[in-house]
């Protein structure tokens, strides 16, 4: 195999995409007209809790230009109703949930009605024709709230509003609590966030009544997920259903969700038999995405006075909406905080609790890193306050309490398995990389002068491209591989067609790095296509880092088949064993002689247009397909370490960042510089969560800051320049020895960001345990630490 | 979030403009930016029948000095204000405001008098208009009239603007030789309304505060100027060690209210620690 | 008749459509629009040049950014009917026309665009900034795009790319 070193794997290559993007020429779905296309808008409820007692159609259906207005009667009887529970946990239960609320509505934004008309603005004036009439319910707003004695139910049939309670326990954590010499009990609050994908969801649902087929143009991250969920819950034979993501402008997990607005206007489209367009527009985005990271967590942690961990235990509680998230279950925030919290450290001893409770608030679903940011932050805080309290550094104590190399592979408390983990090498790597040393006696120095800088240390494993087993016994129907179609062209150069999606990270190139690699091309003689359910093998597409390592290898495998069905018609061609011939750079060489013996346009001119100049029984085979999935393997571990360094401005408590480094370790690095801009991105997306963004609720659950000029999202001013290091331990079960990237930044900068915030406060004797780091709660840390 | 219909006018000279809003009282709105009204609009919060595009009119525009008077049209851009030199030396504290404005974009576009229009208690500008004791000039087909800018804004996002009036200039008197000028608000991302801010204008004997004009914006309702602080603080020799010698006057002048994610209390505190700050920067300062 | 730039003063009413003369990307247009449409809605669906985006019509988020006699300014905060008379300028025309071939060059290279759905605006604004002629630190670059929101990149490339295509006009 040749490897070239400008194109293939390793190479820093930019997304291929951005030429034709940033010329304007990008295809994102609200740029995608369809004859005859109408326009969807949803009547929502302003309610978070509510009977619908009376609606009013008439007037909205004569308004002008509109073709239908749609309600629970016309819309629900189309689809088999959603219940989002996983069926490998025992006791996880959800109400069924139909596209449109009926009666009562349970959540604020929940649709009740669709206008479908010529255009998006006449569709709005006849949704302010619409009447309805509305008796308020109680309304449960947060997740203590939902599970006090005598707290509203918000789904009778379940008798109270405990979606999921589950416990784990490994060895004997009440003994070693009782026996430790420290113990640190912490309880941290985490507000309801947001992905704010900057261009919000749409689809384009195109139901062709001359052969009951389906069409979606969706911004989705997995066109296979909702051909399925099409298919399944509008019983459309599958094969009649094609789902293909245009230009995609940031999906973050969001993009993933199920979403009954978006299969509600698939049904506007049968029931109209003509295209209908639905685009969120900002406002709706923040009454209808799906939401994340409202969670309660207690924690604990035991040591000995020798600075051995001797026990960990969390108790978490996530609010998590008024239904269950149907396939990307709502229990997997909580479910990952309590298994990979102080995954990277020995200990023996650990109980951890999760409940999920329903809430009248939009619906939990996933958001980058999911559950493993809090993992991250427990974790962290936990063993930085716990380095203080023994009066040693907080590196320090990670040095004597990570898993020695030596106990790899291992199987955490929690129940992670760590196999080709680097904690102790991206440690050192990252202490390096900051001057440790230096940076601390900064902050000694400046603190003498009454200046407040934090610096937060913050490591993490993640669970990366999940495989069969995580998602099968679920019931989901989410498929973990992904494959590859390879097509020489009769000019030689190579198509690929990719069950991946790229949503902006660049999987597709990174798919054309490995091909042109494999197969022994340049990377410009490569094409790569993603992104349509009926074109390419069948596949999961872009979600839990997964794109590169399982499509990846995928693509690897196929391009090593391509290669062999090459070699093998130029062997026939040239009378030259395949063994001692190769490709590079689109020709086949005698490795002997070092000639090249024929090209690879004409492989294919004769390949497709002179069979007949090959021996009978030759079988040209120049289109070949793999695909992979990892049948035994949960999840790829990778895993990464990061600092932030901060200042508190103690009078206001405002927070600057002043800088970040990562190391991270996600196996081989087939594009170190798209790898490094997604750990940049996913890092201040965690600055933001940690100090910025919130949705904030009144007491009766109305959301209170749905403009972006009140949910702040970072903006370039305020955040810091980023240092990104690797280090590259390949995922052992692979040929390419890829792990996933795409969530880490956001993780360890959610530890590193809480930590660097309390350390800058520690002097003061201040704690900050309530995310975002407002002003105002940085301030009342401050004034609750002088006692006022 | 498409804005509803409404008519769309281009008036030829603002006597058109006047006798437009006349003769459409309530249904007719102007505009010159659009930077705040567009917004609503697009969110469906007001339902306007008729838009005046004011923007290009003539008469609006335009900057001049006299009788210790600095003039600028109502058009005047925020951009504008940043590359004006007439400003830069006689009403700095306009520079010194307009950078914390919206973003390049929203410079380009909002003008001074939309901004004093729109009256958003959490803006900049009225507040420097307050602090800087300026005179906003208001026309209509009734003639033009004068009002002090601390008399002009009378609640929340309320002015004293009539029906079919428009802000035509503003006046500023240029600012006594040896005059120091503050400015410092806090807001969580640049750009962003400010949740606290100040405005201030100050004579100063050496190192001790003399006659001071202070404008709040962001934890208030309007704008307005904040007397009982500038009583408390006229004689103080800066650098002040605290906020306690004004921190009762503050709470006087300002009495903000708890909204969603900032507590009064909160503003109160940002509010003393913004005047302590803005305060000791006086002497610092080069004179106006 | 009405004339597209003013109305004549015995007009006191307006209308629901009015008719613009303007300069779009070089080439004088002339077109009847809805008052109430706003320019980036105007250019995207009237005209089809998609490349300006919606993010969140209201004039927070960048995406909407275009060229009004040569500078920045939000699509979504402008109506189409304002921009009689005066030049607008996208990113469609501005990369046919060459303007911004050294901002998308170190763009490119540096990656400083993932999903690049606010990409036009922010390379306007970069384009504003360069026009300026103005040598700017990081710190001023950060500000001056500080309007233009970005998920993806977490700015660090965007600053690298802006701080390049400064330095490069510089010596040319």
């Amino acid at each position: 195999m040749s490897a070239d070193a400008a194109s293939g794997i390793g190479a820093r290559i930019p997304r291929r995409e951005l030429k034709r993007l940033l010329s304007g020429h990008g295809r994102y779905i609200d740029d995608i007209k369809l004859p005859r296309m109408l326009h969807a808008c949803f009547v929502r409820s302003p309610h978070p809790h509510a009977r619908l007692v009376a609606l009013e159609v008439a007037a909205a259906k004569r308004a002008p230009g509109v073709a239908a207005v749609f309600t629970a009667a016309d819309i629900n009887p189309r689809c088999e109703p959603f219940v989002g529970v996983a069926l490998h946990r025992p006791g996880h239960r959800s109400a069924p949930q139909h596209l449109m609320a009926a009666e009562r509505a349970v959540w604020q934004g929940q649709p009740v009605a669709i206008v479908v008309a010529e255009s998006r603005a006449e569709a709005e004036d006849a949704a302010e024709l619409l009447t309805a009439e509305w008796q308020p319910l109680p309304a449960v707003g947060d997740q203590l709230q939902a599970i006090a004695p005598g707290a509203p139910v918000i789904h009778a049939e379940l008798g109270d509003n405990v979606a999921f309670d589950f416990s784990l326990e490994k060895g004997e954590p009440v003994k070693a609590f009782a026996d430790a010499d420290i113990v640190i009990e912490e309880e941290l609050r985490f507000e309801r966030q947001m992905a704010m994908t900057l261009e919000t969801r749409g689809l384009i649902a195109d139901y062709n009544p001359g052969d009951g087929s389906l069409t979606v143009m969706h911004a989705h991250q997995s066109p296979f997920q909702m051909q399925e969920i099409f298919s399944r819950h509008l019983r459309i034979p599958e094969h009649k259903v094609r789902v293909i993501a245009p230009d995609i402008g940031g999906g973050f997990g969001m993009k993933l969700n199920v979403y009954s607005d978006e299969i509600a206007t698939v049904v506007a489209s049968m029931l109209l038999g003509r295209p209908v367009k639905f685009c969120v527009d900002r406002l709706e985005s923040f009454v209808s995405d799906a939401q994340a990271r409202d969670h309660r967590i207690k924690c604990r942690i035991a040591l000995k006075r020798t600075g051995e961990i001797r026990a960990m235990e969390l108790d978490d509680i996530g609010a998590v909406g008024a239904y269950g998230m149907p396939m990307r279950f709502n229990v997997a925030e909580g479910m990952m905080a309590i298994t990979m919290a102080g995954a990277p450290y020995v200990f023996e001893n650990y109980k951890g609790r999760t409940r999920s409770v329903y809430v009248n608030k939009n619906l939990i679903g996933m958001y980058r890193g999911v559950g493993m940011p809090f993992a991250c932050i427990v974790g962290e805080l936990l063993t930085d306050l716990a380095a203080d309290a023994l009066g040693i550094d907080t590196v320090e104590f990670k040095r004597r309490n990570y898993w020695p190399k030596s106990s790899l592979p291992c199987v955490t408390p929690g129940g992670q398995r760590l196999e080709t983990v680097s904690f102790h090498e991206c440690l050192e790597k990252l202490v390096r990389l900051v001057s440790y040393e230096a940076l601390r006696k900064e902050q000694a120095e400046l603190r003498k002068r009454g200046i407040y800088r934090g610096i937060g240390i913050a490591t993490f494993c993640e669970q990366t491209a999940y495989g069969p087993p995580y998602y099968g016994p679920s019931g989901a129907s989410i498929s973990t591989q992904d494959g590859c179609t390879l097509r020489l062209e009769p000019s030689g150069s190579v198509r690929c067609i990719t069950s991946l999606t790229d949503q902006g990270q660049g999987t597709l190139t990174s798919v054309a790095q490995i091909v042109a690699e494999a197969v022994g091309v340049s990377i410009d003689q490569v094409s790569v296509l993603g992104g349509d359910s009926a074109i390419s093998p069948y596949g999961g597409g872009a979600w839990a880092s997964r794109g590169t390592a399982i499509g990846g290898e995928a693509a690897l495998r196929a391009g090593a088949m391509l290669r062999k069905n090459i070699l093998a018609l130029a062997s026939t061609l040239t009378q030259t064993p395949a063994d001692a011939l190769t490709i590079t750079e689109s020709q086949v060489i005698n490795t002997r002689t070092r000639q090249a013996v024929i090209s690879l346009a004409e492989i294919g001119r004769i390949g497709y247009f002179r069979q007949d100049t090959l021996p009978r029984d030759f079988d040209v085979q120049l289109s070949v397909s793999a695909s992979f999935a990892a049948n035994d393997k949960m999840y790829y571990m990778a895993n990464g370490v990061q600092a932030s360094y901060v200042e508190v401005d103690c009078d206001t408590g405002f927070i600057s960042m002043l800088g970040h480094w990562a190391v991270d370790d996600c196996g081989r690095l087939v594009n170190p510089l798209l790898v490094e801009e997604q750990v940049r991105g996913g890092i201040v997306q965690g600055i933001g969560a940690v100090l910025f963004e919130e949705c904030l609720y009144s007491e009766d659950a109305n959301l209170l800051n749905g403009t972006m000029a009140d949910y702040l999202v970072p903006m370039a001013g305020e955040m810091p320049d980023i240092v990104v290091e690797h280090v590259e331990t390949p995922e052992a079960s692979t040929r390419l020895g890829a792990k996933g990237i795409g969530e880490g930044g956001l993780i360890g900068a959610m530890g590193s960001a809480w930590v660097a915030v309390n350390d800058a406060l520690k002097p003061l004797g201040a704690k900050i345990r309530h995310q975002p780091f407002t002003p105002e709660r940085v301030l009342d840390a401050l004034a609750r630490a002088r006692g006022r | 979030m498409k804005a509803r219909n409404f008519r769309f006018i281009r008036p030829a000279s603002l006597d058109h403009a006047y006798r437009i809003l006349a003769e459409n009282e309530g249904d007719a709105v102007p505009i010159a930016g659009g930077q705040s009204l567009l917004a609503g609009l697009n969110m469906r919060l007001s339902a306007p029948k008729l838009l005046v595009d004011i923007g290009d009119l003539k008469e609006l525009v335009g900057e001049s000095q006299a009788d210790g008077t600095v003039c600028l049209g109502a058009l005047t851009r925020h951009r504008e204000l940043l590359g004006s030199e007439l400003v830069k030396k006689h009403v700095p504290l306009l520079v010194r405001a307009a950078s914390h404005i919206g973003h390049v974009a929203i410079r380009n576009r909002g003008t001074l008098g939309g901004s004093l229009a729109n009256a958003d208690p959490a803006a900049e500008l009225p507040a420097c208009a307050v602090a800087l004791g300026a005179t906003l000039v208001l026309g209509s087909v009734k003639g033009e009239r004068a009002v002090k800018a601390e008399d002009f804004f009378t609640g929340l996002f309320e002015t004293d603007l009539r029906p079919g009036e428009l802000i035509v200039a503003v006046r500023f008197p240029v600012m006594p030789t040896g005059t120091k000028i503050g400015f410092a608000e806090l807001a969580r991302r640049h750009g962003d309304f400010a949740l606290v801010g100040l405005a201030a204008l100050a004579s100063m004997h050496r190192d001790r505060i003399g006659d001071a004009r202070l404008a709040y914006f962001g934890c208030v309702d309007r704008a307005r100027l904040a007397r009982s602080v500038s009583a408390a603080v006229e004689g103080l020799a800066t650098p002040l060690p605290s906020a306690a010698s004004f921190e009762a006057a503050i709470r006087m002048d300002l009495a903000p209210e708890d909204t969603a994610g900032l507590r009064a209390d909160t503003k109160l505190h940002m509010a003393a620690v913004l005047t302590r700050r803005v305060l000791n920067s006086l002497a610092a300062r080069a004179p106006a | 008749m009405t004339n597209p730039i003013h109305n004549p003063s015995n007009d006191l009413f307006g209308e629901d459509e009015v008719t613009i003369e303007a300069t779009l990307n070089g080439r004088p247009l002339r077109r009847r629009v809805k008052a109430r449409q706003h320019l980036a809605d105007f250019l995207r669906q009237e005209m089809e040049l998609t490349g300006t985006h919606l993010g969140c019509e209201h004039g927070i988020c960048g995406a909407c950014t275009v060229l009004i006699d040569g500078r920045t300014a939000r699509g979504c905060l402008t109506l189409a009917a304002q921009i009689s008379g005066k030049t607008v300028d996208t990113i469609e025309g501005l990369a046919e026309s060459g303007k911004l071939a050294g901002l998308q060059a170190e763009f490119i290279a540096r990656n400083a665009a993932q999903c690049a759905f606010c990409s036009s605006g922010m390379l306007l604004t970069a384009y504003e900034l360069l026009s300026s002629g103005e040598t700017s630190s990081r710190a001023e670059i950060r500000e001056f795009i500080s309007g233009n929101m970005c998920r993806c990149t977490g700015y660090h490339a965007i600053v690298d790319a802006v701080e390049a295509a400064i330095a490069l006009q510089g010596k040319s």
